[in-house]
This record gives C-alpha cells, sequence and structure tokens, in this order.
C-alpha cells in the first residue's frame, strides 16, 4: 500500500490532523463529548493508519511493543496514583478536593490527570492487541 | 395497543436486537460470528441505557447559561464503562480464537468437537 | 481509617507493576507479598467490624447516594478473609507447578492477571454499588479467561473461550437488571434500592430486573442449570487456577446472589413475592443429585473434583431456599468449609500433576506407595467432602441437616443419602491410589516440591482444623446472617 500515491500523500496530511483531534478530544472532556477513552482510542487509530500503510515494522519504530506495554502500565498507576495522592493528603481515596488549594480547582487537576491516564492507557493498549495480532505466528 | 409500540419503540428496538445476539451466540458454529453475536446483545444494553436516559426537551449534559432541562449524564457514564468492558472481552475472545484456530486449523465449532472426539 | 479501599487499591497498583518486572521468581514473590498483605488488611478488617460495627468508606468523599461507597459490615468481612486466605496459601506453593505449566515469557502475566481477578473478587465483596459490582465482576471473569487459557492442553483455550461467552452473558443480564432498577429508582447504592422498594416493588420492570439479576447469578454461580462452563473450565485450567478458581469463584457469586436477594431486594420480596424459594429448592437438589452422579463416572478426577464442586453449590444454594436463618447459616457454613476442602484438594491433584504430569484416574494406580503424602492429603480430604467427623464438612452438612429438619424430613433424607453418592466417587479415587498396581510403563514421578506439598497440607489441616474448632466460622455466619435476615 505504500506505492499508491493517493493513500501515502493522503496518510501525510490526515494523520498528524488525527493525532491533533485525539489531544484535542482528550483535554475537552470536562467542556464537550470526549476524555480518556475516546481520546485514546482516536490516538491508537492514527498510529494503527499507519502502520497498516508503512508496515507494521515502521510503526514499530515510532511506537515498540515494550513502550506500548510500559506506557499501558504508567497509565494505570498514574490513575491509581491520582487516588493514592488524595488518600496521603488528607482525603478518602480519589478525593479531588484536597490536590488543589480550593476544591473547583482541586477538581479540575484531578479529572485532568485521571483521563491523562486513561487515555494514555487505551491508547497503548489497542496498539498492544493490535501488534499481538498481527506479529502472531501461526 | 398501537401506542404500546409508538410510545415504547426504544425499548421495543433493543429487545429485538438482544434477541437477535442472543440467538446468533446460540446458533452459529463459527467462533468469530458468536463473538459478533456477543456483541451485538451488548449494544442492545447500551440502547436500553441510554434511551433511558433522554429525559424530554433536555439538552446535552454540559452547564451553559439559558438552558434549564438536561439528559440525565449518568447512564452516558455507565455506558461507557460498559462499552470498554465489551472491547475488553471482543479482544480476549479473538485472541483465544486466534489461538484455537493455530491449534485445531478450523473456527468451527461442530468440526473441532469432532476433532476432540476422534482424539479419545 | 482507608482500610476498606487499600484492600481493593493493592492488589490493583500491583498489578501493572507486575506487569514490568523482568523475571518470574521476582513475579512471584511481588505476588506472594501482595497477597499476604491483603490477607492482613482483611484481617484488619475482620478486628474493626467486631469492634466498631459497620464500615462506611466514601470513595472520593462524595456522600453516599451520589457516590460510590464501601460497606464492610460481618458478611463482607467473613468473604474477604475467606478470599485473602486462600489467595495467599495458593500463590505461596505456587512457583513450582506454574514454571512447569505455563510457558515462560508469559509468568510475569500471569501473576499480574492473577492480580488482577483477586481485585475483582475483592472489590465485588467490599463495595455497596451496584454497578461498581458489575465492573469488579468483569475485572475479575476477564483475568479468569485469560488464567484458564494459558493451560497446558489445547481443551484448556476452548474451555476458556467457552466460559467467555457464557460468563459474558450471565454478566450482562446483571447489567440488564442493574439498568432496569436504576431506571425505577434513580439510584444505584444498594441500600438506596433496598429503600425504594416498597414504594416500586408492584411494577413489571422491577420484575423483569429480577428475573435477569436471577438469570445472571444462577449463570455466574453455575448452578445447575447453567453449569456447562464449569467442569471444562476447572479441568483444563493451570493447576493452581483450580485450586483458586474452586474456592473463590462460585464464593464471591454466591456472595453476590446474598446481597442483591436480601439487601436490596429484601427478603420478603425476594421469597413471598416473587417465590424464589420454589426456584431455588427444586433446582439445588437436581444439582446435587446430577452432578454427584455424573462424578461417580469421571475418569479424569480433577473433572470428578469439578462435577463435586457444582453438587457442593447445590447444598449452599438448598440452605438459602429454605428461607430460615437456620439455613442462611448453614448455607454461609457450606461456603467456608467447602472453599478449604476443595481448595485443598485442587492442591494434591496440583503435586501429582507436578510429579506425574497427569490426572487421570487410571495413571494414579498404585500412587500411595510413590507419593505417600500426597495420597493420605487426598483420602483425609475425601473425609471432608463426604462429610465425616472430625472434619469441617461434617460440620457444614449438620448444619444443613439441621436447617433442613425444621422444614421438612424427606429433604434431609435427600441430603444424607446423597452424601453417600460422594463417598461413592471418593472411594474410587482412594482405591485407584491405595489398592490397585500401577501401571508398567509410569516411570517414576519427579518428586512434589517440599513448599507445594506444605501448602496443601495446610490447607488439609485448616479443613480439619475447622471441623474440632469451628467457633469461627459458625460465630462469624451468625453475624452474618443476622445482617441479612434481621
Amino acid at each position: 500500500m505504500k506505492k499508491n500515491p493517493i493513500l501515502r500523500e493522503t496518510s501525510h496530511l490526515l494523520i498528524p490532523a488525527i493525532l491533533l483531534f485525539a489531544l484535542y478530544v482528550q483535554f475537552h472532556g470536562d467542556y464537550g463529548p470526549g476524555g480518556g477513552f475516546q481520546a485514546g482510542v482516536i490516538f491508537a487509530s492514527a498510529i494503527i493508519l499507519y502502520a497498516l500503510l508503512h508496515g507494521v515494522k515502521s510503526a514499530e519504530q515510532v511506537v515498540s511493543l515494550n513502550l506500548a506495554k510500559t506506557c499501558a502500565a504508567c497509565g494505570l498507576l498514574l490513575y491509581a496514583g491520582v487516588g493514592v495522592v488524595g488518600m496521603l493528603w488528607g482525603g478518602n481515596y480519589l478525593d479531588f478536593n484536597v490536590l488543589a488549594d480550593n476544591p473547583i480547582d482541586g477538581q479540575h487537576w484531578g479529572i485532568l490527570l485521571i483521563e491523562l491516564g486513561v487515555g494514555l492507557t487505551v491508547a497503548s493498549v489497542i496498539l498492544a492487541i493490535f501488534y499481538a495480532f498481527t506479529k502472531f505466528k501461526k | 395497543m398501537m401506542s404500546l409500540i409508538t410510545d415504547l419503540y426504544a425499548y421495543w428496538i433493543s429487545v429485538l436486537l438482544m434477541m437477535v445476539g442472543l440467538y446468533i451466540v446460540i446458533d452459529h458454529n463459527n467462533l468469530f460470528k458468536k463473538l459478533i453475536g456477543l456483541n451485538i446483545f451488548q449494544t442492545s444494553v447500551f440502547i436500553l441505557f441510554i434511551s433511558m436516559g433522554k429525559v424530554d426537551q433536555g439538552t446535552a449534559p454540559i452547564l451553559k447559561d439559558g438552558f434549564e432541562t438536561f439528559s440525565n449524564p449518568l447512564p452516558h457514564v455507565l455506558i461507557l464503562t460498559a462499552i470498554v468492558v465489551s472491547i475488553a472481552t471482543t479482544a480476549v475472545g479473538l485472541a483465544l480464537v486466534v489461538s484455537i484456530n493455530k491449534y485445531y486449523k478450523t473456527i468451527n465449532e461442530s468440526e473441532i468437537e469432532a476433532i476432540e472426539r476422534e482424539q479419545e | 481509617m482507608h482500610t476498606p479501599a487499600l484492600q481493593v487499591i493493592i492488589p490493583l497498583i500491583a498489578a501493572p507493576l507486575c506487569c514490568l518486572l523482568p523475571k518470574s521468581r521476582l513475579a512471584w514473590l511481588f505476588t506472594t507479598l501482595v497477597s499476604l498483605s491483603t490477607f492482613a488488611i482483611s484481617v484488619l478488617l475482620v478486628w474493626q467490624v467486631h469492634s466498631v460495627g459497620v464500615i462506611d468508606y466514601e470513595m472520593g468523599s462524595w456522600p453516599a447516594p451520589l457516590g460510590i461507597k464501601y460497606h464492610i459490615d460481618s458478611l463482607s468481612a467473613f468473604i474477604l478473609i475467606l478470599i485473602s486466605a486462600i489467595a495467599s496459601i495458593t500463590l505461596l506453593g505456587a512457583r513450582s507447578i506454574i514454571e512447569q505449566e505455563v510457558s515462560h515469557r508469559k509468568h510475569a502475566l500471569f501473576y499480574t492477571a492473577f492480580l488482577l481477578c483477586l481485585t475483582g473478587l475483592l472489590g465485588i465483596v467490599a463495595t455497596n454499588d451496584a454497578f461498581n459490582v458489575f465492573v469488579f465482576l468483569e475485572i475479575s471473569s476477564l483475568s479468569t479467561y485469560a488464567l484458564i487459557a494459558m493451560g497446558r492442553n489445547r481443551k484448556a483455550l476452548m474451555a476458556a473461550y467457552e466460559y467467555l461467552i457464557m460468563g459474558t452473558i450471565g454478566a450482562t443480564f446483571i447489567l440488564i437488571g442493574i439498568g432496569l432498577l436504576y431506571m425505577q429508582t434513580g439510584t444505584l447504592n444498594m441500600f438506596d434500592l433496598h429503600d425504594r422498594m416498597p414504594i416500586i416493588g408492584g411494577f413489571n420492570s422491577v420484575h423483569a430486573g429480577f428475573a435477569f439479576f436471577t438469570v445472571g447469578i444462577f449463570l455466574k454461580l453455575a448452578l445447575f442449570p447453567l453449569h456447562q462452563w464449569l467442569p471444562n473450565a476447572y479441568t483444563f485450567a493451570p493447576s493452581m487456577v483450580s485450586v483458586f478458581l474452586a474456592a473463590t469463584a462460585t464464593k464471591v457469586a454466591l456472595y453476590l446472589l446474598y446481597r442483591v436477594f436480601y439487601t436490596v431486594f429484601g427478603f420478603e420480596f425476594s421469597f413471598s413475592t416473587l417465590h424464589l424459594g420454589a426456584v431455588l429448592l427444586p433446582l439445588s437438589i437436581v444439582a446435587i443429585i446430577v452432578s454427584s452422579l455424573i462424578a461417580i463416572f469421571q475418569s479424569d478426577v480433577k473433572r470428578l473434583l469439578a462435577y463435586s464442586s457444582l453438587a457442593q453449590i447445590g447444598y449452599m444454594t438448598l440452605g438459602v431456599s429454605l428461607q430460615t436463618q437456620a439455613g442462611l447459616i448453614a448455607s454461609m457454613i457450606n461456603l467456608f468449609n467447602h472453599a478449604f476442602i476443595k481448595g485443598a484438594l485442587f492442591m494434591c491433584l496440583a503435586c501429582l500433576a507436578y510429579s506425574i504430569k497427569t490426572t487421570s484416574c487410571e495413571h494414579m494406580a498404585g500412587i500411595a506407595k510413590t507419593e505417600p503424602c500426597v495420597a493420605a492429603a487426598i483420602v483425609v480430604g475425601g473425609i471432608a467432602l463426604i462429610g465425616l467427623p472430625p472434619t469441617a464438612g461434617f460440620i457444614s452438612k449438620w448444619y444443613i441437616v439441621l436447617a433442613v429438619l425444621e422444614t421438612s424430613w424427606w429433604l434431609a433424607i435427600v441430603v444424607v443419602l446423597t452424601s453417600l453418592l460422594a463417598v461413592v466417587y471418593v472411594w474410587r479415587v482412594v482405591e485407584q491410589m491405595y489398592l490397585c498396581h500401577p501401571i508398567d510403563n509410569i516411570q517414576q514421578g519427579t518428586p512434589v516440591p517440599m513448599m507445594l506439598l506444605s501448602c496443601t497440607w495446610v490447607m488439609i489441616f485448616l479443613s480439619v482444623y475447622f471441623g474440632i474448632d469451628n467457633r469461627f466460622p459458625v460465630r462469624m455466619a451468625t453475624m452474618a446472617a443476622e445482617v441479612l435476615m434481621p
């Protein structure tokens, strides 16, 4: 598929736009439809589109399987870590009110960090699933 | 009688999809098609939940001045989680089917049973 | 004060950390330490519940009907300490047999899936929010499917696939039930649902939600006729996974039955208005009789024990269907004792699987001469399964017969006669081990490692200990039954 000029040029235009849109959806989750899960899927789909066009080996040079597995673990640890920080700073688990000086800012920070963890985990897991299926030896 | 169908059309559609999904899971021999039936079944449950969250003349559940009636956002959050669960289930199911294909060279359930019966 | 949250969070945080660990032995050590810490926290919770009463914990400091609340009372603490104890003993002896049965590059992921399964089971018990139950149920189920698929035999894949299809249908039915209840009440908190149940009890959607809950829970519980997934899943899973699942998965489903039918719907609504007892009683009796009969004809001992588990689940639901507090206490004591007895028996089979690489009955001929400790352990476990004194199985059967005699005497005869069926299949295994000559071409088995053997004997010792000193299970079960049926 790399040889087809239409696919190649369109992908060069679209893949950065898809990645940017994924980041937009990630950070506007509390103002519009969006959030971690949707953004993670869109991000992973951009990389999968690249892998479909240029081959899985080229995609692995961008995001390797080990990086995907590590990011999946780190995203979940970020989510759980925000909750633990809430516990350490006085409230219950996943209490956002204590994360900043006033509760409103605390809620904002809490949701932002948690959705970041979710987006990271979802993108890496979907990418890892894609790599696992394409590299499966018959 | 007609109002029973037209007023509650969301629930009728949801139940129809539920039955279609369950029928596909039970009837088909192909392991992939069973997973697709499972997906249809779970999607029908999502439609059931979200359709009950809609408030008459309510807008999207995002705070903005000038709007007083909002649709219920809680079913949306629940279904987001349930969609993630459904995707994870499909991923595990597909991984199992690919492994089964590697060992049995087929993904037809009756053929797999026949292979196992021959082995005994 | 953060103990209810820590009970679930510690294995949850440990799971991605375990995924990153490079070596298999480090992963095992880490997982064992984490499960020992969950056991310590559950002991702390039992002590706190005894001294303080119930413990409530609001997630994110949101008050109860709005936010998710964790509610630990006597019943939850009882099941939490059971699950964490079983997980700890299982993991302590697991290293060598996992190294033998699971391929090497999957070891870290195996322990990660184990930790996620433990998280899910602990979360189902600790939480008081109906949708949170569904989320943790799916966490534990998905990791269970992955764990079962790592078995040695290629039939493990098909067993995991069938369990996936049936388990997902069951969990989705529970989700539909939660949705229908939410539609009528607008809340997901279990106690809030209970408070609003008298107002909405007459609606068809609540009755439909009850029916969906029933089918979903019966499927997860493997009650006849929704039991088809259990024999294959227990037989072809890796040995330690069979130990853990047989001792915990159906017990947590039984806990869910108690919570949904006694706490959410209420005793009068479930049993008087909707006649759940009339459905449970015949299904339990058929489960006991049919499963015991099928167990007699099995050639693989793991499969035999799986069908025996189905029969024991029938005893537990028989106690519930009697609609008395004594029946409920008997059901809970059965739950506790059966976890240890079945866990011990499956661990003995894990020792045999390590030694002679198979668990079929004919290959176990004469094994008593080469592995006397394991054979003796199977005999003691079999005695506990039948229900003879001084084992814990006797205490379970005693309480069931006492509870059954309050309502009808012919049921007591059924219970005693089905225990005789257990004698038949236990004696088959004992006869093969002690009285038959070994098949000539079986070579001398590898010696069973010390850790695995000692963990097996710890479980066997506990199943005998709770037969002699049964104050702990009886007291906890009585307090838990007081919570559900005041």
